[in-house]
């Protein structure tokens, strides 16, 4: 029998070790991964983290990748710390989408300097509109938002579907599911000339310095820490869980949202039905890995960045299945629970326990909650 | 049948248990003899807990032997503990709220309970014979937490017992019940049973025991025959001679009314919690307010509504000074000047994971550590300082965990956190439950002091001596309901306990309450 001992003391310098032993472990796994697939192992693994990023171009690239899903993880940092399990920032981020589509398409002719915000605020209110039902079923009805919000990733696909397949086709374009192209206000400005990093990144550094601020310095974010942590203690010390939970809720999914507007008016720059390959989903992985730390998230968030961009380039140069990209985001969470696991416990063998009658009994009687 | 001389029941030779960063048990030598009422004494975390479960077969010690009859055996579960005839009371019962009597001790038993019916006859046979009836058809949910004790008891006694180990068995009993115990342990010890009583509570080891063994730190610190000494000289085996033992302190009455309780009904969602009925209860300024009673008669439910965890539609039930705050939830409660201690120190008291600074700021953010919503750090730091510093806590630092820290010097922690907020009423739940006699010196201290400010202090506390020794008014609360509360000095033990019991008939004045 495998049994898990807890170790007595806790190392911080392997917390944060762990999420670097889990990206060498997905490393070394994908060697062996190749080798078996009769691919030179090294050659897979420079295409896909070093070529992505080998020039200019390159680096430009991930910059555009990386800045919806940190936007995503820096949001799902919040809510994680408060042990609300935010699993929907894939649809957030594809509500913030549509709604900042739906503004950018009434928009279409209009110009100034005031388009773009208010595209912006269309698409954060999206986000936050998604996750605020999730927030409301969970405060009023208690209702499990894990599910709720996995299920919501679904229906926010299919009502993005239903928009661009309806009411938000392009009249003109030859029926493709496809929106018109944005006017130009409604678009991200291009930050570096001759690349297509935009403003979104910009704003993604921002959201991470502005959370950074949230949770280390504000009350704010020290209440979310402690209703995370003790919700015994934040309700004695008179800490308004209501509330934390909609602020924590909210703010994730506007985030979320703004990476989906981000993305239809940065790189995309109309709607269409494939916004994001799975960034929400991606971002919850990020989170972890990144310790539900800015610093960490953002690291994190370019870790994954670029395995999005060599999983396309394995495929193309090496004609592996696009599945990679999955497999190793499997990978890096799997090890990264792992070495998690083993550092607060070692595994002891046990002999089986000869069989007895051993009675049941309860853990002891708490009569009250 | 057995011959009552020379080995003893139980021998424990040399036991040594190690823990990750704690020797619990340190060469521990225990001899048990048949017929024998043995104490185990010691201070909370002196290893007796680790040492009974070596007994029960619940923990592998690293080191010793131990021996049955005088040979030795391996104990390799509590299965097999019961087969030789060891029975184990805990201090937690391990009972079924919604099953009966009969059913419970049935699962207990596992394949030797046989049928129901003669079971329960059974049941009621022993529990008859040892003077502690109880009606095996009624549900656990039903019974007080005297009767449960008796039920853990019973359960032990159906079987063919031979050594009965019970841990704490007095806390969750009123005076009353203590002595009706004692008297069935008493019983049970000339059929020839072999008794380890586990206690830190000096007067009932003397009143019982035969033997006891004295545990400080994990090592054996004295063997001695309770009855041949003085509570001072055991209290000093436990605790070392470096810690006072015993202090009093002088009894005051105020006369303001600071915290005024005017007919308190509260319904409990809880479907096995209490609901209060019409409690009455004024603490003045400058006097500490005790209330006694056995865990789970509804302090849970008053505190809570206390602390503003639980609000009252009608604010007026409860008041500060006149302003009615039994509506207000409890930061608004804490800014009017209310400092609370709760009962769990982790979990409540204090958020585990975080370092004393975070948790200085936990319930300290109303006295200046925060500006425009930004928490001030070095003041928040600064606060944990004085704290660690005024009243003694031993941690490695304001960075230190809280859970790092051991039970009383967290302790000492969140009391210093509430009073160096200068609180005009201070509520303590179960001060010094869980913390070494040193550390509860300190508090009680603490709360002295406080009081002689002027604060208004009321203590809810199952520890009856703490209660006589600081509290200068003391009542009880049983079943949700409030006794009247008489000046300490007017009352005794034997009268609190009638009271914790629901006894609440009195010879005098009704008035003492609001006096």
């Amino acid at each position: 029998m495998i049994k898990l001992e807890p170790r007595g003391e806790r190392s911080a310098t392997m917390a944060y070790l762990s999420p670097v032993l889990a990206a060498l472990l997905t490393m070394l796994t994908g060697l062996l991964l190749f080798t078996l697939l009769n691919v030179d192992p090294v050659e897979a693994l420079i295409t896909i983290l070093y070529v992505p990023i080998s020039d200019t171009h390159g680096i430009a690239e991930l910059c555009v990748k990386t800045a919806p899903i940190l936007l995503c993880a820096i949001g799902l940092s919040v809510v994680f710390k408060a042990k609300i399990w935010n699993i929907g920032a894939e649809g957030q981020l594809l509500m913030g989408g549509l709604f900042g589509s739906y503004i950018a398409l009434q928009l279409i002719e209009a110009e100034g300097f005031w388009v773009l915000p208010i595209v912006l605020i269309a698409g954060i209110l999206g986000g936050m509109f998604w996750s605020g039902i999730a927030a409301i079923l969970k405060v009023r009805f208690h209702t499990n938002e894990i599910l709720t919000t996995i299920m919501m990733n679904y229906i926010a696909l299919n009502i993005l579907l239903w928009a661009v397949h309806g009411p938000l086709k392009d009249p003109e374009g030859f029926n493709f599911p496809e929106s018109a192209l944005f006017g130009d206000s409604a678009l991200l400005p291009v930050l570096i000339e001759g690349t297509r990093v935009h403003f979104g990144m910009a704003l993604a550094l921002f959201a991470v310095v502005a959370v950074w601020v949230l949770m280390s310095r504000s009350f704010y974010g020290f209440q979310i820490k402690v209703m995370g942590m003790d919700a015994g203690a934040a309700r004695l010390s008179g800490f308004k869980e209501k509330r934390l939970t909609y602020f924590a809720l909210l703010l994730s999914g506007g985030l979320a949202g703004l990476a989906g507007v981000g993305e239809v008016t940065g790189p995309i720059g109309q709607l269409i039905p494939q916004i994001s390959p799975g960034y929400g989903y991606a971002a919850i992985i990020v989170a972890f890995l990144g310790r539900l730390h800015p610093l960490g998230i953002l690291l994190a968030s370019l870790l994954m960045a670029l395995l999005y961009m060599g999983g396309e380039m394995a495929q193309i140069s090496l004609g592996l299945p696009l599945a990679l990209t999955g497999l190793f985001q499997g990978m890096l969470l799997f090890y990264l629970l792992a070495c998690d696991v083993l550092i607060s416990f070692r595994i002891r063998l046990k002999p089986r326990k000869v069989k007895t009658s051993t009675p049941l009994t309860p853990l002891a009687s708490e009569t009250r909650g | 049948m057995k011959q009552h001389s020379p080995p003893p029941r139980l021998s424990l030779r040399g036991i040594t248990k190690q823990y990750p960063g704690c020797l619990a048990n340190d060469d521990v030598h225990l001899d048990i003899a048949p017929a024998e009422i043995h104490a185990l004494l010691g201070e909370n975390g002196a290893g007796k807990s680790t040492l009974m479960k070596v007994i029960y077969g619940l923990v592998k010690p690293d080191r010793g032997e131990v021996l049955w009859d005088g040979l030795p055996i391996e104990v390799k579960d509590p299965a097999q503990a019961r087969k030789m005839g060891i029975g184990m009371v805990f201090q937690h019962f391990s009972l079924f709220e919604t099953l009966t009597v009969t059913e419970n001790i049935a699962l207990a038993l596992g394949d030797d309970a046989g049928a129901l019916d003669q079971l329960a006859e059974k049941i009621r046979t022993v529990s008859e014979k040892y003077g502690m009836t109880i009606n095996p058809e009624r549900e656990i949910h039903t019974l007080s937490v005297g009767e449960r004790q008796r039920v853990e008891i019973v359960r032990c006694l159906v079987q063919n017992i031979k050594l009965l180990i019970l841990d704490e068995p007095t806390s969750v009993l009123t005076p009353q019940e203590v002595d009706s115990l004692f008297i069935t342990l008493r019983q049970l010890a000339s059929e020839g049973c072999s008794i380890l009583f586990i206690s830190h509570k000096l007067n009932e080891v003397k009143a019982l025991c035969h033997n006891a063994t004295v545990l400080r730190a994990g090592r054996v610190s004295g063997e001695c025959v309770p009855a041949e000494e003085d509570t001072t000289s055991m209290a000093k085996l436990m605790v070392g001679d470096d810690t006072p033992v015993s202090t009093t302190y002088p009894k005051k009455l105020g006369s303001t009314p600071l915290l005024c309780i005017s007919d308190l009904n509260l319904h409990s969602d809880d479907p096995f919690g209490v609901h209060l009925k019409h409690i009455n209860l004024t603490v003045n300024a400058g006097e500490i307010v005790g209330i006694a009673g056995v865990a789970g008669n509804g302090q849970e439910e008053l505190l809570a509504s206390l602390s503003g965890e639980h609000l009252c539609p009608d604010g007026k039930t409860i008041t500060f000074a006149e302003d009615a705050v039994a509506d207000l939830p409890p930061d608004q409660r804490r800014r009017w000047g209310l400092g609370f201690v709760p009962e769990e120190r982790l979990g409540r008291g204090a958020v585990p994971e975080m370092s004393l600074t975070e948790n200085a700021l936990l319930t300290g953010f109303l006295s200046g550590l925060l500006s425009k919503g930004m928490v001030a750090w070095k003041k928040a730091e600064t606060f944990a300082d004085q704290i660690i510093d005024q009243y003694r806590v031993k941690a490695a630092g304001r960075h230190a965990q809280a859970d790092s820290l051991s039970g009383g010097n967290l302790q000492k922690f969140i009391i210093g956190r509430e009073i160096m907020q200068n609180p005009k009423i201070l509520i303590a739940a179960h001060p010094t439950w869980g913390v070494d006699i040193g550390a509860a010196t300190a508090i009680h201290k603490a709360l002295i002091t406080l009081r002689d400010q002027g604060a208004a202090i009321l203590v809810v506390s199952e520890d009856i001596d703490e209660l006589f020794l600081i509290s200068d008014r003391i009542g009880a609360i049983c079943n949700g309901a409030l006794s009247p509360v008489k000046p300490t000095p007017e009352s005794s033990i034997q009268e609190l306990g009638r009271m914790m019991a629901g006894d609440f008939s009195q010879s005098a004045h009704e008035g003492s309450a609001t006096l």
